[in-house]
């Protein structure tokens, strides 16, 4: 079966349409088959994904000084793949991914202060201090973290997925996982029983072609991460996870497919990330080079940048009081998280079970 | 020469069951393979298949009889030119004729049950001695009156089985709440791999009920999931020892998110299914579980022994906001206990029972340990030894008070589980027993338990792994120092 078949680009969303439109009022010329931003698009996106790059730079400072401990996974590099996913997105639909999170959380809207003092382990993180980098929640913001065990998420997504069709909420489960955690075994049992079942589940694999120090070729037979649901019959197609414009066209295609009852997504993001898996990586198992060319001639957020600037004619002032409010939200969030105090010892012993209600 | 037809065994804990049907009549010529008989329990419904030639002489059980004995006769086949009225006269001994005894033919659920097993007499019975004559499959405990009242004096009680309280427990629970729901492999369809389900697919249909394909890793990670955005799912495992492929998702998703997240995520789940050993299936699907979910915290333990505490446990375990791990037993799946017949049943969680008072020893134990520790009570009465015994009923949290109170009083202690002894549930109790009733205790507390061995599939090794009503007792003795 050819999965990108199924996956009918016919069924391209009427936003990147409109879009289109207004690129070429303003006589760009958009590249063969790129779905083009609007101004405020390109804006958004540009806001959105500097937040979780300056957020995660910080982050590594903090880790350097000490001030945040155990581990800590950068996003840095992968920005529009969860925002691109969120610009398609509707509210009340559920996001779960593993560990590397803190971008998901930002792109979910939540507080940056509240993430980074959980990072710094405070009573005024998501989690009191009692999670930590890996484990952050937020049921308002349908956030369902933050999970450690590699592909754990996808079974506890594909959960979310089924109360959605349990309870006809109309909502969509925006499941998020590695290259690495898409070779689990749950990661199948879950892809059959969402197929079987039609759950309103959207898969999102950023394969940013490590998992840990193991590159893709030397951990996977299949390295076309949409196929992976072929054999259920899931449609799929890879995504360029590094621009966010056809992020939100493919996952606009993907949502609506997920929510309109005929069941999961499978979505590759191809993407990178410039850090290493964590901050104690060794870098021994790719050259500098293979980032720097990544960075200088794929950075999602400079190719957001340069199209503001070129396309829309966005003043480059403009886009220097966007950083600098930028940086302004991340200093404060990293002054929160550094003076906020300890939790109470006596969070210890609070939140192990919940009181039956009579 | 004249051959009975004995009444088989669907499942090596089957005792008795209901002739329903016989399908071949006297006189009838009857060759190898066809069917003679239907016969049938709560669980299933079987043909008895013939396996010899010859014409079916008499017919010894009417059908509609119920409560049939495994191996009584229930028909005399005469061989080729044999005399039929003579072979009808001789028919029926006493003896069974072990190489005419029709084999069973393989059911789905034999296999469902991973227990192909055929013939009764080795099945291991919640009797002890293992050439004793079959206890009655239906075995009315007739408890004495609940020490603690749980239930308004002069309440009605009925009869059932374990297996039917559980199954009106959650049909109580599903029509009171529309987000609770059953899922696992066979609960649907298949009515249960133990029949626990039975029922249920017909009331509240397919999206209440829901067929899982064998993949307990995930199902138990959607189940969670489910949890986490506000269903209250019954995951049902067909034996806890499948649940070690999901318990990660137990352990790391469901039992640490509470507080993982600072509060704001609770799992309310309940995995349920039977746990420990049942009767001849081998180390693979005997591990009793009881000691491993109690290390956790973040879950709550259920091991219910009677009828009535399973129905007013897992009631209440289906209300609670956390996850709740409830252990049954496929043994006492088919025991009957008088159980109070009130519109809504709810017992608390984590309050043991004093099953039985005394002065002389406290036996403390839960589950299908509480038949040996009964059983022990009863013979050492019989010598002037008035033993406590108490069913701890939920194993986390740990009641240790009632314990206590008991030891208290007797200053002696033995504790009685099938689990292993390692860090089990009666190392816990010892080393609480020692903590807070040290001054009490006139004896060292003796731990009763399943051999250090995984479990052996040949009857008599799996006698020896398991505990016995005779160490226990000894060891109620040795504390006594009589």
């Amino acid at each position: 079966m050819d999965a990108a078949k199924e996956a009918s680009p016919a069924k391209v969303e009427p936003v990147a349409a409109e879009n289109s439109a207004s690129q070429d009022s303003q006589s760009h010329a958009p590249a063969p088959n790129i779905p083009q931003f609007s101004r405020e698009d390109d804006l958004h996106a540009y806001h959105e994904m500097l937040l979780i790059r300056r957020f995660e730079e910080k982050a590594g400072q903090l880790y350097g000084m000490g001030l945040i401990g155990g581990f800590c996974h950068l996003y840095i590099g992968q920005e529009a793949v969860v925002i691109g996913m969120q610009m398609a997105s509707e509210e009340g639909d559920q996001v779960i991914t593993g560990y590397r999170d803190h971008g998901h959380m930002l792109a979910c809207g939540m507080d940056p202060k509240g993430v980074m003092a959980e990072l710094t382990g405070r009573r005024g993180g998501y989690s009191r201090g009692k999670g930590g980098s890996m484990h952050m929640f937020s049921r308002e913001k349908q956030f369902f973290g933050g999970h450690g065990i590699v592909g754990a998420q996808v079974s506890l997504g594909t959960g979310l997925a089924f109360a959605d069709a349990y309870t006809k909420n109309g909502k969509v489960s925006l499941t998020y996982m590695g290259d690495g955690a898409a070779n689990q075994g749950q990661v199948y049992e879950s892809f059959n029983m969402a197929q079987l079942w039609k759950l309103p589940v959207v898969y999102v694999i950023e394969n940013n072609r490590y998992a840990m120090g193991t590159s893709v070729a030397r951990a996977s037979a299949q390295t076309d991460f949409s196929k992976r649901g072929i054999s259920f019959g899931i449609p799929g197609e890879q995504v360029d996870g590094m621009d966010v414009r056809t992020v939100r066209e493919a996952a606009t295609r993907a949502i609506a497919h997920a929510r309109s009852g005929e069941g999961p997504y499978i979505l590759e993001m191809q993407t990178y990330r410039y850090r290493g898996h964590s901050m104690s990586d060794p870098a021994k198992y790719r050259t500098k080079d293979e980032v720097s060319k990544m960075r200088d001639e794929h950075d999602p957020i400079e190719m957001v940048r340069k199209r503001l600037i070129e396309a829309h004619g966005v003043p480059e002032g403009d886009l220097k009081a966007t950083d600098a409010k930028v940086r302004e939200i991340v200093n404060e969030s990293a002054e929160f998280a550094t003076h906020d105090p300890e939790p109470d010892p006596s969070e210890l012993w609070t939140d192990i079970l919940l009181e039956a209600r009579a | 020469m004249a051959t009975d037809i004995l009444m088989p065994a669907l499942s090596p804990t089957m005792e008795e069951g209901k002739l329903a049907k016989w399908l071949k009549k006297e006189g009838d010529a009857v060759k190898s393979g066809d069917v003679l008989a239907e016969i049938e329990t709560d669980k299933a419904t079987m043909e008895v298949e013939a396996i010899d030639e010859g014409v079916l002489a008499k017919i010894l059980v009417d059908e509609g009889t119920e409560g049939v004995k495994v191996n009584t006769p229930i028909a005399v086949i005469a061989g080729e030119g044999e005399d039929v009225s003579a072979a009808a006269a001789s028919g029926g001994g006493p003896k069974p004729n072990g190489a005419s005894e029709p084999q069973p033919a393989p059911t789905p659920d034999m296999q469902a049950e991973g227990q192909a097993e055929k013939s009764a007499p080795t099945a291991r019975t919640p009797d002890d001695k293992p050439n004793a004559p079959a206890a009655p499959a239906t075995i009315t405990n007739k408890a004495r009156e609940p020490v603690m009242a749980e239930f308004p004096e002069g309440t009605e009680m009925v009869t059932m089985t374990v297996r039917e309280a559980l199954r009106d427990a959650m049909a109580e629970e599903m029509r009171r709440d529309d987000a609770v729901f059953v899922m696992g492999e066979e609960v649907a369809e298949y009515q249960g791999a133990y029949k626990v389900t039975q029922g249920l697919l017909q009331e509240f249909g397919a999206r209440r009920v829901v067929d899982t394909p064998i993949t307990e890793h995930g199902f138990a990670g959607i189940g969670v999931g489910a949890a986490l955005s506000g269903l209250k799912p019954i995951v049902e495992f067909m034996t806890f020892n499948f649940a070690m492929q999901a318990i990660d998702h137990i352990i790391n998703s469901a039992a640490k998110t509470l507080y993982m997240s600072g509060g704001q995520l609770g799992a309310p789940i309940v995995f349920r299914g039977p746990n420990g050993a049942a009767a001849r299936v081998g180390a693979q699907h005997s591990h009793d579980y009881s000691a491993w979910y109690s290390n956790v915290p973040g879950l709550k333990v259920i091991a219910p022994y009677t009828a009535s505490d399973a129905k007013g446990l897992l009631k209440a375990a289906i209300r609670d906001p956390n996850p709740i791990i409830f252990l049954e037993n496929e043994i006492l799946y088919g025991q009957s206990f008088p159980v109070p017949k009130l519109d809504d049943f709810v017992l608390p969680i984590g309050k043991a029972k004093v099953h039985r008072e005394g002065k002389d020893v406290t036996i403390v134990s839960f589950a299908i340990g509480m038949t040996y520790a009964l059983k022990a009570a009863q013979a050492l009465a019989e010598e002037g030894i008035e033993a406590e015994v108490i069913d701890l009923r939920t194993l986390r949290p740990m009641d240790t008070d009632t314990v206590v109170e008991s030891v208290k009083k007797t200053g002696r202690c033995v504790t009685v589980e099938e689990g292993f002894p390692q860090s089990g549930i009666g190392a816990e109790i010892a080393a609480r027993l020692m903590v807070d009733a040290f001054d009490y205790l006139d004896a060292p507390v003796l731990r009763i338990t399943g051999k250090d061995v995984p479990m052996p599939y040949a009857a008599n090794l799996e006698k020896l792994a398991l505990p016995n009503v005779a160490e226990v007792i000894e060891a109620a003795k040795a504390v006594c120092y009589c």
